[in-house]
């Protein structure tokens, strides 16, 4: 497996990618446009790009993903998409009768120089229905980036501030994360008593129920009105500084709602971190049965940190989990010895920090040393891998070829996973989602250590 | 369970009028008395149609050139479309120096803004040297992608001064994603290139072994065409190169010294089948190792065209001892198959080919199509010339060959070759609606919205088709087979694939999970609902 990987790290200095850990913007913008209910989303470029992005949505999610493309061709290319995406607007609604319709562009469109914006307006558009749009130019960032793009885009289109008065609310933005987290946020915002409106929200729509129909328009994803309102809220939070804070700046810029950053809520602390944030925000106080959730975890991570203590781990994906898994690990005694992320470290003037300095930050407080890239490649993440070996290897379904090559233990987190299930219904955020993430990860160790034990050391009670 | 013109029109007159009439021509309802009706195909799908094709880049680099395992495939442009074409088709290779076995890999020049505003043929170029530098590999293909044709990048001059540098052929496709109206472009373009580039150009002038063969449009999905090598090295084949599963540069330079060139999938390869005869003087015969007949009958061809009498009775032999141990089994799956109606919606081959293996189960295909295709794999090959290209494919460049001066050989006088036609399909393939019976239906780029109104209307009890769609038909109940990835299953080619393919389908059918989808409380209405001592309804 990956036999043709050296242990010698030749310099490459191209900006080329070998075995990539992250792909284009477009993919993020329809992944957060299925979170608005009734919402269609609209690749405007050829055929191709939109096939491969519910291609991979659908591998991951094991749902429908539905979209639709402007299906350029030569012609098109050349004087323009402006006809096919009238053309594409129009019979979207009389075919497919979404309530909006959200475009995104590709690479072609962006190089091309389409005005979306002005097609748009002078679009064919029924009373009451809507077309959005947001720029995904796949040559800068990554699908995270897509993700925030939409998202901001949102808060363009629908945000309002109608209220004189601040509503005793708080946005909710969750990030390139799974409906089962997005579901766990939404528990624990509820238990913290704080009336909220998460966006996007794809729960209800990509692990859509089983039900003998099928639904087009699932019935889940933040409604419009709950999108117009975000701009009357107290308080936003964005869970994630590279999917979230973009959008919710916007929303502080545009109707004057306060935003705070924080960590994905991965792990004790950035869940901790959530909680105390509504908790001052709301003067509500925790309650026991979050409490008690806690001190389950603590109780979990102290009873078996033998498991996993001292342990060596690599880590990549994409910034805001890899950010959160990296803090959590380190709670759990782990050493994090490689980490990395596709994602370009956050473009010059957005309001998002530096990857890198965010993970050297968290490793130097722990006076450790690590490997730390930002618009990195596995190809790189595998050579550190044979120049220092690990213990576990943590990322999404793409790891499986290096967990192969050098026979390591690995944990499937993050985005793409399209070789096992049910995943996406499982939170890894909050404190459940701490406990299930070191039930996955003790899980993987210990398997190993059976696997290699002999049989005299074949352990009954671990 | 035919489907009348009435039925039809309601479905289509959702459409805008435009679209009703255009979509009403890629629509044939199969009447044996027309023979085969003209259906259109191979024209752009209309913009915000919800449809299951892809681009010229993935019928290049994702379906006829990623297969190659001892080539470094370099896609040139942002991210996303190396990324998609990275290990998700199920191409399975292996390789006796695994240090050239390059299947695992995705390599990208990623292109950033700067690359877009001042082009990326600096880019590329080092990209190629670090990939020289770190994988040494024969040989290396370049794809471009959407951006790449837009701002001029010259891959082919990239190309070629890489090839001076480092001495190895370094193969530039232009396969932008927008030309063209599908996948189908895409695989035009990469047949040209390996013709032109690198069948030939080994120095081999004649086979090793008795009646060497290629097989073209074979891509080893799930392991098929390791099946079909299997029965083939059997009867005493041998197979000089697979086009392109498990294929290999250094196999396919040597390909012209086969004697006979078996095509799999027409759609994506029957270029260079066509130029593998003018240059050479190789005959190609159309094949199907999908299904038992299907198997069958493809070996007993080829075994017709060697002529040779030992050659056909070790044929018969192998086919006896294959069906005689497969048939049980076979028999087994039908029990839970039989009587079942089918949609087969697959790319450009397989949409045909299934339906005979759904036969054999005693499954009717009702409705079936291809992504891609063009007219002649609807219609059969006599339709060709009355194929109208439109601006579309005319953007694709033909490659011209003529005879190789040294090494065309004539492999069968004229005579044998006008007999041997007339009974198997040598230079030929038929076109799907020759299997399909009485009003059942021909879609051409099924999309989404007729998806769901064929099934509203037929009520298929499986629908074969790709993941887009997959989960849109189970929600309804209906259990839904990938005909692409298998559903990570396989192989499905040949006999023991066949086998496979009936226990999968039949799993589909059988598994109880289907009963679940009501819940209790559905079927019981609250009030009469009484409990008794043990607490059971
Ligand atoms: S990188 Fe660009 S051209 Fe490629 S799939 Fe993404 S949007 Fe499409
Ligand atoms: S069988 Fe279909 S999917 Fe496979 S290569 Fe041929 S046309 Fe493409």
């Amino acid at each position: 497996m990956l036999d043709a990987t050296t242990k010698e790290i030749k310099e490459r200095a191209s900006g080329g990618v070998i075995n990539p850990a992250k792909t284009c913007q477009p993919i993020g913008a329809m992944y957060a446009a299925l979170g608005i209910h009734g919402c269609l989303p609209h690749s405007h470029g050829s055929q191709g790009c939109c096939s491969f992005h519910r291609m991979h949505l659908t591998r991951h999610f094991r749902d429908p993903i539905m979209a639709s493309t402007s299906s350029f061709t030569e012609g098109a290319s050349v004087f323009g998409g402006g006809a096919n995406l009238k053309t594409a607007i129009k019979t979207i609604f009389q075919v497919y009768n979404p309530d909006i319709i959200a475009v995104h562009t590709t690479c072609l469109t962006e190089t091309i120089g389409d005005d979306i914006p002005n097609i748009i307006k002078t679009s064919e558009i029924p009373e009451g229905k809507m077309v959005i749009h947001t720029n995904t130019p796949s040559y800068v960032g990554s699908h995270v980036t897509g993700f925030s793009n939409m998202t901001k885009s949102m808060v363009n289109y629908f945000a309002e501030a109608t209220t004189p008065l601040k509503k005793e609310q708080v946005n909710i933005i969750p990030g390139f994360v799974n409906p089962g987290d997005m579901r766990e946020i939404k528990r624990l915002t509820r238990l913290m008593n704080a009336p909220y409106i998460m966006f996007p929200d794809t729960s209800g729509v990509v692990d859509s129920p089983m039900t003998g129909e099928f639904q087009m328009y699932p019935k889940g994803g933040t409604t419009q009105p709950e999108l117009i309102d975000t701009g009357n809220s107290k308080l936003t939070i964005a869970l994630g500084r590279f999917a979230s804070s973009d959008a919710a700046e916007q929303l502080d810029k545009k109707c004057k709602v306060p935003a705070v950053t924080l960590k994905a809520p991965i792990g004790i602390k950035a869940t901790d971190a959530l909680l105390m944030t509504l908790r001052r925000a709301f003067v509500s106080d925790v309650p026991y049965e979050l409490e008690e959730e806690r001190g389950q975890l603590v109780d979990i991570m102290t009873d078996t940190h033998f498991h996993f203590h001292g342990k060596k781990v690599a880590i990549f994906g994409d910034p805001d989990i890899v950010t959160g898994i990296t803090e959590f690990v380190m709670s759990l005694g782990m050493i994090p010895v490689h980490v990395l992320t596709g994602t370009p470290g956050g473009a010059v003037g957005s309001v998002v920090g530096s990857f890198e300095e965010d993970i050297k930050e968290l490793v130097d407080q722990a006076g450790l040393k690590a490997n730390i890239k930002a618009a990195g490649d596995l190809f790189t993440l595998h050579q550190w891998i044979k120049n220092e070996p690990v213990d576990l290897l943590i990322g999404n379904t793409y790891g499986k070829y290096i967990a192969r090559a050098e026979d390591l233990p690995f944990v499937r987190v993050g985005f793409p996973v399209m070789d096992r299930s049910v995943h996406s219904y499982m939170p890894i955020v909050g404190y459940r989602g701490a406990m299930r993430l070191i039930e996955m990860i003790s899980g993987a160790l210990l398997d190993r250590q059976d696997r290699d034990a002999a049989d005299e050391d074949f352990e009954l009670v671990m | 369970m035919a489907i009348t013109e009435e039925q039809l029109e309601e479905i289509l007159a959702k459409y805008p009028s435009k679209l009703q009439k255009n979509r009403k021509k890629h629509i044939v309802i199969n009447n044996a008395d027309c023979g085969a009706q003209p259906i259109e195909a191979n024209t752009r799908t209309a913009p915000g149609i919800i449809t299951n094709r892809g681009c010229a880049y993935a019928g290049c680099k994702g379906v006829v050139l990623g297969p190659l395992k001892d080539m470094i495939h370099i896609t040139h442009g942002p991210i996303g479309c190396a990324f998609y074409t990275w290990g998700a088709r199920r191409n399975k290779a292996k390789s006796d120096d695994p240090t050239q076995n390059f299947i695992n890999y995705c390599v990208s020049t990623d292109m950033q803004e700067s690359d877009i505003v001042f082009g990326g043929e600096k880019k590329l170029a080092k990209v190629i040297d670090e990939v020289m530098e770190n994988f040494h590999p024969k040989a290396i293909t370049v794809s471009a992608t959407c951006p790449v044709g837009l701002i001029g990048d010259d891959i082919n001059a990239v190309a070629k001064a890489a090839e001076e540098r480092h001495g190895i052929p370094v193969l530039a496709f232009s396969c932008e994603g927008y030309k063209g109206v599908s996948q189908s472009a895409g695989h035009h373009i990469a047949n040209n290139g390996l013709m032109d580039r690198v069948i030939g150009a080994g120095d081999l002038e004649q086979a090793s072994g008795k009646y060497p063969i290629n097989i073209l449009g074979e891509y080893n999905i799930g392991g098929d065409s390791w099946e079909i090598e299997r029965i083939l090295s059997d009867i005493g084949y041998q197979i000089v190169s697979v086009m392109t599963g498990d294929g290999s540069y250094e196999a396919l330079k040597n390909a012209h010294v086969a004697e006979l060139n078996l095509v799999q999938c027409h759609r994506s390869i029957n270029y260079i089948a066509e130029m593998l005869e003018i240059k050479y003087g190789t005959p190609w015969l159309k094949v199907n190792f999908i299904g038992v007949k299907g198997t069958s009958d493809s070996l007993r061809n080829m075994a017709q065209y060697f002529g040779d009498p030992a050659l056909i009775q070790r044929t018969e032999e192998v086919i006896a001892r294959e069906v005689a141990r497969i048939e049980p089994l076979m028999g087994q799956y039908k029990k839970v198959c039989e009587g079942k109606t089918a949609f087969c919606f697959v790319g450009g081959s397989r949409g045909h080919h299934y339906q005979g293996l759904f036969g054999e189960l005693g499954i009717d295909t009702v409705l079936a199509g291809y992504e891609f295709a063009h007219r002649d794999d609807y219609e059969g090959r006599e339709v060709i010339p009355d194929i109208k290209t439109d601006a579309d494919s005319k953007n694709i460049p033909e490659l011209h060959v003529e005879q190789d001066p040294n090494r065309f050989k004539l492999k069968l006088s004229p005579e044998k070759m006008a007999e041997l036609k007339a009974k198997i399909p040598l230079s030929y393939y038929a076109g799907m609606h020759v299997d399909m019976k009485e009003g059942t239906i021909m879609v051409d780029d099924l999309n989404h919205y007729e998806t769901e109104e064929f099934i509203k209307l037929l009520k298929p009890d499986i629908f074969a088709s790709g993941i887009k769609d997959k989960y849109v038909v189970q929600k309804m109940g209906i259990p839904a087979k990938q005909i692409h990835s298998y559903d990570y299953s396989g192989p499905y080619a040949g006999f023991n694939g066949a086998v496979n393919f009936a226990r999968d389908v039949s799993m589909g059918f059988a598994s109880p999970t289907w009963n679940f989808i009501v819940p209790p409380w559905k079927e019981e209405p609250l009030l009469t609902g009484t409990v008794n001592e043990e607490g059971v309804a």
